[in-house]
C-alpha cells in the first residue's frame, strides 16, 4: 500500500523530506489564493488529517480554530473562525491554498502558512529552511476539511 | 467590554468556559485596590482600554495575587532578603551595606526601563552594577534564580503604583526599536508580538487566554514552572513558541522590547510578583 509506507517514511525522517514527486513549497501555484492541483500523487487520507488537525506538533490547528468534530479534545482556539461547516463555505482548491499559504487567500493573516520553507525570519535552527508540514499532511487535512459539512 | 473576534460571542455560547472575560474584577492586594485597567496611553493606535495580565486569569489563579500569605512567589521575596543581606565579592559588602532601607526602592520599579549615560538599563544591569562596581562580585545571571528573587523585592516596593517609563528625548529611539520589534514577525509560525497580544487579547489560543502581554506583573511567579520569571525570559518563551530564534537575555533587542512594553502598560499598577500560568 503506498500510502502507508509514504507515511512511514515521514514519520522517519520528519517534516524536511519531501518526496520527488511533491510539488516543492515554493513551487506551489496559486490562483486568487487557490490550488488546483494536488501537491502529492497520493490521495489524501481524512482519517490522518483529522489526527494532524489536532496534533500540537503538527498542525495545531485547533490552537486557532473551535472544532465540533473533535470533542475528545478539549481545549479549542478562539483565533480563527469555527471549522464547522468549513466545506460548505470553501471549495477543495480554496482549502489547499488556505492550509498551503493562508496569506495568499487572507492578506496579513495571523495564520501560519504550513507548507512554505521559506520567507519567514530568524527560525529556530531545528526548523529553519523547513515547511510545518509535507505535502502529503497539507492533503490529508484537505481531505479531511472537505468532510466537515453541515448541510 | 473586552475586545474578541466577531465570531466568540458565538461559539462562547455553545463552548462553556472557552471564553472567559474577566470583566469587571477588581485586584485587592492585601486590602489595597490595584489598577488592572486604564485608558491606553495615545502613542498606542490599536487599543482602547489596557489590561493587566491578571484580568485574564481564573478565578483561582487571580486570588492567588490577592494575599501575600498564599502568593507562592513571596517564598522567592523571601530568599531576596536573604541574598539582599548577604555579603559577598572583593570589598565585604552586601546589596544592604549601601541601601538600608529596602523601601527607599519604592518608585524604581515604574521607571524601568531607563536610559542612564546614553544605555537602556533595566532593573536587572542596575543590580548587576552594584555587584561587579561596588560590590567586587560576579554578575548574576540574568533570569537566575538570585536576580529574580532581588528584582521580585525590589519590585514589590512599588507595588501599585503606576507604570511610568520615560519615552521621549533619549529614551525615544530605544523605544522606537522596541516598537519596531513588536510587530516584526519572526519564527516559522511567522508572527509578531502584536497578532496575539494585539490584535487577539482576549480570546483562547488552544487551553490559554490570550492577555495583552503586559509586564506591569513583573517578575511572575508561574503555575506552569513554579518559580519566577522574568521579562525577558518570558518574551524568550514566547519567541520559541513560534519557532524564532530568541535574542539574548539582556540583549539591546530585549531591553528596547521591555521599554516598548512598559510604555503600552503606562498608568497599570506594578503588580510584582505576580501570579500567572
Ligand atoms: C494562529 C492562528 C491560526 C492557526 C494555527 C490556524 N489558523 Fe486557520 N485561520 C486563522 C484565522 C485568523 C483565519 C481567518 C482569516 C483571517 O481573517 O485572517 C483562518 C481561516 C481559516 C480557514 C477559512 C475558514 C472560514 O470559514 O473562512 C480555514 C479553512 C483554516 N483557517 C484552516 C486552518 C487549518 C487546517 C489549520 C492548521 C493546519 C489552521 N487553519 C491553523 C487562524 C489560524
Ligand atoms: C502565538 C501567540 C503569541 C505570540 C506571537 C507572542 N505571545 Fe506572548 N504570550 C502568549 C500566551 C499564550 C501567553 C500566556 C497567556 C497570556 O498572558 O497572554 C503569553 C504571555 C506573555 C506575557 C506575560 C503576560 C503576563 O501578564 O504575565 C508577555 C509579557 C508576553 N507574552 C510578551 C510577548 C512578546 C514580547 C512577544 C513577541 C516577542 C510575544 N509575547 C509573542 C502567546 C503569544
Amino acid at each position: 500500500m503506498k500510502h502507508a509506507m509514504g507515511f512511514a517514511a515521514i514519520a522517519v525522517f520528519g517534516a524536511s523530506m519531501a518526496f520527488a514527486e511533491d510539488v516543492k513549497p515554493m513551487a506551489v501555484s496559486f490562483a486568487d489564493g487557490s490550488v488546483e492541483a494536488a501537491l502529492t500523487s497520493t490521495a489524501g487520507d481524512p482519517a490522518n488529517g483529522r489526527k494532524v488537525f489536532a496534533n500540537r506538533k503538527q498542525g495545531n490547528c485547533l490552537a486557532c480554530h473551535m472544532n465540533a468534530d473533535l470533542p475528545e479534545e478539549s481545549f479549542h482556539g478562539e483565533v480563527g473562525p469555527p471549522m464547522d461547516g468549513v466545506a460548505d463555505r470553501w471549495t477543495k482548491a480554496e482549502l489547499r491554498g488556505i492550509v498551503t499559504n493562508s496569506k495568499m487567500m487572507f492578506e496579513g493573516t495571523i495564520m501560519p502558512a504550513f507548507y512554505v520553507d521559506s520567507g519567514y525570519e530568524r527560525p529556530l535552527d531545528e526548523f529553519a529552511g523547513k515547511s510545518i508540514l509535507t505535502a502529503q499532511q497539507v492533503e490529508d487535512i484537505v481531505a479531511y476539511l472537505i468532510t466537515l459539512k453541515e448541510d | 467590554m473586552m475586545k474578541s473576534a466577531p465570531w466568540v460571542a458565538l461559539v462562547a455560547m455553545g463552548f462553556g468556559g472557552a471564553a472567559v472575560a474577566q470583566d469587571s474584577k477588581a485586584l485587592n492586594v492585601e486590602g489595597t485596590a490595584l489598577v488592572t485597567e486604564a485608558a491606553a496611553p495615545s502613542h498606542m493606535e490599536n487599543v482602547d482600554t489596557i489590561y493587566s495580565g491578571w484580568r485574564f486569569r481564573s478565578g483561582e489563579t487571580q486570588a492567588l495575587q490577592t494575599d501575600d500569605f498564599d502568593n507562592p512567589a513571596m517564598v522567592f521575596v523571601d530568599q531576596g532578603i536573604d541574598q539582599f543581606g548577604k555579603i559577598d565579592g572583593t570589598e565585604g559588602k552586601a546589596c544592604s551595606s549601601c541601601h538600608e532601607n529596602i523601601e527607599d526602592f519604592a518608585g524604581l520599579r515604574p521607571q524601568l526601563p531607563r536610559v542612564q549615560d546614553g544605555k537602556l538599563v533595566s532593573m536587572e544591569n542596575l543590580v548587576n552594577t552594584c555587584r561587579t562596581e561596588r560590590m567586587g562580585a560576579e554578575p548574576w545571571k540574568w533570569s537566575g534564580g538570585q536576580m529574580t528573587a532581588v528584582t521580585a523585592l525590589i519590585g514589590l516596593q512599588s507595588r501599585g503604583m503606576p507604570i511610568d517609563v520615560a519615552i521621549d528625548g533619549d529614551a525615544a529611539p530605544f523605544w522606537e526599536k522596541g516598537k519596531e520589534l513588536y510587530y516584526t514577525r519572526v519564527g516559522q509560525l511567522d508572527m509578531s508580538c502584536s497578532n496575539c497580544h494585539e490584535d487577539n487579547y482576549g480570546t483562547m489560543i488552544r487551553a490559554d487566554h490570550l492577555s495583552q502581554g503586559q509586564i506591569n506583573g513583573f517578575p511572575t511567579y508561574r503555575l506552569k514552572n513554579a518559580k519566577l520569571n522574568s521579562t525577558h525570559g518570558r518574551f524568550k518563551g514566547c519567541m520559541k513558541n513560534i519557532r524564532a530564534t530568541p535574542f539574548a537575555e539582556g540583549g539591546d533587542e530585549f531591553k528596547a522590547l521591555e521599554l516598548y512594553l512598559a510604555s503600552r502598560g503606562q498608568g497599570l499598577a506594578v503588580e510584582s510578583p505576580s501570579v500567572r500560568n
